[in-house]
């Protein structure tokens, strides 16, 4: 300890070595940040010329006001819960197994908090006046406005995933034991927090009583329990990925517990999915006129009928993957039983739930609508994003749970500026 | 940082390589942000910075929005060359407007949704109006079997036609939605919105039952000899791209003690408007002598928009 500077000095340093790291690695990690930036690059281009000549660039209209920026927030606020499902077992069983990787679920939590705000940010029809919603400053709505809880939720979520990330990776850097008190505390926040971001996320939605489709009880046990199979399938992904391209030892423990907490969760999802469509089709009437659009078409438009049925199937032989043996093993099985799950519930959740909400209108117009290129470039552009800030990120972890990157060796790196 | 290290290319020594190689990369990664942001450059110099750090309407002292009406009014009528005048007209006391629709006798003719469209300076190309007008199927009040893009002579045989607007419900679920306060209710019972405040996250939109709620979805287009002058801060000045706009009972009209522009276009004289407290108001006769209904009671919004029949 003698040698260690003071605590600013000693963060600054934590700080320029992660950046050494984030962008340090083989040709593989080169050319997809190099990809990653490139769709970045054309997402961002694409949402700047929709701010300059307006949202008419996108294909959304009156009738539709809500197309796939929605429709991937919501995704994206899922996946960002998923992350709890780590955290839970890491934390309230003391899985030991999973405390050591739980940190890759608090970083896809950061990164998909991300990529949901940028959503909402590329829907808004006047960015520059963003300062509206900041609270004291501007006129924040609270507690009357269900989109004002989202973004404090949103945002607390947010911070709290970097504080404890942060804290962890900086005293592991240190070399000190982390304190408890600085941490755990926050830990058990943010499980009631990660169940409170999906929650009032569907509040957003269930709380119109002028929308029929959207206005059901059931919507946020639902968006619960679709997190809790996106969350760790998309987990189960960057766990395969950092095992094979990096040292850091991964046990096959947590990603058993992981499919088994999926098979629940796939299960209950289904048999409430179910649940609501039965209601809607045994009982009928004008609540039926969303879902009736959704899976069959209506008045000659079939325009969403493709994407709930390609949804259903994905998620039925992503679920039936799921509850195979091979599963449980490192499996290809495994693998493509994840990317099942992961777009068949981007796809219900999204397209498949935020676009019959309008369709038909809540004067019973029937007016179909498809993203626009914009729109799609601008998703991408959000994704090569998020992906991106979660690899650097993924970097860094690794680099200090490996002692690549260490206090100690910080003389090594800057000889010229720290003497001891 | 490690990239701002200093370097001579010739020289490059082993261990600066990479970082000089970095500091290149992450130079060309900030001139491509860049350029691919531009065309938010143009936009933002567009901008203005007054209107940037305008309060919300309801902040304003008298002084500034003197201020700002002053401004608004010089811009239009530098932009249309007409002389504009962009008034604010504040609700008068004791008064609650609504507005009834005898279903008996309208034809469906649309010189309502026509006389909106003109009064409130609506975009041209988009052909917005704040009205729909639909044809109905007698037999039943069935939106799903109405259709509003009816092109054939009115009145069609064995159809009605309901006029749909904004309701002014008394318990507006657009304003509940609202993040910011842009939309509210006022005295008189107009909801209104502030086109300077909003942000255009279209949350009221999708809260509205009656679908009454426009976006600006690129900057209306008016030719400027076909710009009605006579406008209001709250009501039918030009609006910015990228905010929520909506019917507002022609406020600029009615706060002024005449009628709105829809009523005086009705050639069937099947609207009544007035104000509710006023016991000798047409409105009132209306309401107290006629079966009314009021579209989705059951939502508990309340509309003060009231439709019947005469026969």
């Amino acid at each position: 300890m003698s040698t260690t500077p003071l605590p600013a000095l000693s963060y600054l340093r934590f700080l320029r070595q992660s950046l050494h790291v984030a962008t340090e690695g083989g040709w593989v990690f080169y050319t997809w940040m190099f990809v990653l930036t490139a769709v970045a690059l054309v997402g961002a281009n694409a949402w700047a010329v929709q701010v300059r000549d307006g949202m008419i660039r996108t294909n959304m209209t009156d009738h539709v006001s809500w197309g796939l920026y929605i429709a991937n927030f919501t995704f994206c606020v899922g996946l960002a819960a998923g992350g709890v499902m780590m955290v839970i077992p890491a934390y309230l069983y003391d899985d030991h197994e999973m405390h050591d990787v739980v940190i890759i679920g608090e970083l896809l939590a950061i990164a998909a908090i991300v990529m949901s705000t940028l959503s909402v940010v590329v829907d808004l029809g006047r960015p520059d006046r963003f300062w509206h919603m900041i609270p004291g400053i501007g006129k924040f709505n609270w507690p009357i406005s269900m989109l004002t809880w989202d973004i404090i939720v949103l945002n607390g979520y947010l911070l709290i995933n970097l504080h404890v990330v942060g804290y962890l990776l900086y005293m592991r850097f240190l070399g000190r034991k982390p304190n408890p008190i600085w941490y755990i505390p926050f830990v058990y926040l943010s499980i009631f927090w990660a169940i409170s971001i999906h929650t009032v996320t569907a509040f957003l939605y269930c709380g119109l009583g002028g929308r029929p489709f959207w206005n059901t009880a059931l919507l946020a046990p639902r968006f619960l329990a679709s997190a809790f199979v996106s969350g760790p399938a998309f987990i189960l992904l960057v766990m395969r990925v950092v095992r094979l391209g990096s040292d850091l030892p991964i046990q096959p423990g947590p990603s058993r517990l992981l499919v088994q907490i999926i098979r629940v969760a796939a299960a209950i999802n289904l048999l409430m999915l179910f649940s609501e469509l039965f209601t809607l089709f045994y009982a009928g009437g004008s609540h039926l006129a969303s879902a009736k659009y959704l899976f069959f078409g209506d008045h000659g438009k079939y325009g969403l009928v493709p994407w709930i049925w390609s949804a259903v199937v994905l998620n039925l032989v992503g679920t039936v993957l799921f509850f195979t043996p091979a599963a449980i093993q490192r499996s290809k099985t495994r693998l493509v039983a994840c990317l099942c799950v992961i777009v068949g519930i981007w796809i219900e959740k999204g397209m498949g739930l935020i676009i019959p909400g309008f369709i038909p209108s809540t004067l019973h117009e029937v007016v179909e609508y498809s993203p626009s290129l914009t729109e799609w470039k601008v998703t991408a552009g959000i994704w090569a994003f998020g992906l991106l800030i979660l690899t650097a990120m993924l970097r860094v972890a690794v680099a200090v749970f490996t002692d690549e990157m260490k206090l100690t060796e910080a003389t090594e790196l800057t000889p010229a500026t720290e003497m001891p | 940082m490690s990239e701002k290290k200093p370097f001579s290319l010739p020289v490059v020594g082993e261990v600066d390589r990479r970082t000089t190689l970095k500091a290149g990369a992450a130079t060309l990664g900030l001139a491509a942000w860049a350029a691919a942001l531009k065309p938010m450059v143009e936009w933002a110099s567009s901008l203005d910075r007054d209107e940037f750090f305008q309060k919300h309407y309801r902040e304003l002292t008298r002084e500034q929005l003197q201020v700002i009406l002053h401004k608004l009014t010089f811009e239009a009528r530098k932009e249309t060359g007409k002389p504009v005048t962009v008034k604010d007209h504040k609700p008068i006391p004791g008064v609650v407007f609504a507005y009834a629709l005898n279903l008996s006798i309208c034809i469906g003719c649309r010189k309502c949704a026509e006389a909106c469209h003109v009064e409130n300076n609506h975009d041209r190309p988009s052909n917005q109006s704040y009205i729909r007008v639909f044809e109905m199927q007698k037999g039943g009040i069935d939106f799903e079997k109405g259709n509003t893009t009816y092109d054939r002579p009115v009145p069609g045989k064995d159809k009605y036609y309901m006029p749909v607007q904004c309701q002014q419900c008394e318990n507006p679920p657009c304003v509940s939605a609202c993040p910011i306060e842009a939309t509210w209710q006022e005295s008189d019972g107009i909801v209104v919105v502030d086109y300077n405040w909003c942000i255009g996250c279209r949350y009221c939109e999708a809260a509205c039952p009656y679908h009454a709620r426009r976006f600006n979805w690129t900057k209306p287009e008016v030719p400027p000899d076909e710009v009605n002058p006579n406008q209001s801060y709250l009501s039918n000045r030009i609006r910015p791209q990228g905010v929520m706009e909506k019917c507002t009972f022609c406020l600029h009209r009615t706060r002024e003690g005449r009628m709105p522009a829809c009523l005086e276009a009705c050639p069937t004289g099947a609207r009544v408007f007035g104000n509710i407290l006023d016991p000798d108001s047409e409105i009132r006769w209306v309401l107290e002598n006629k079966r009314v209904f009021v579209l989705k009671e059951e939502l508990g919004t309340k509309p003060r928009f009231y439709y019947f029949f005469d026969k």
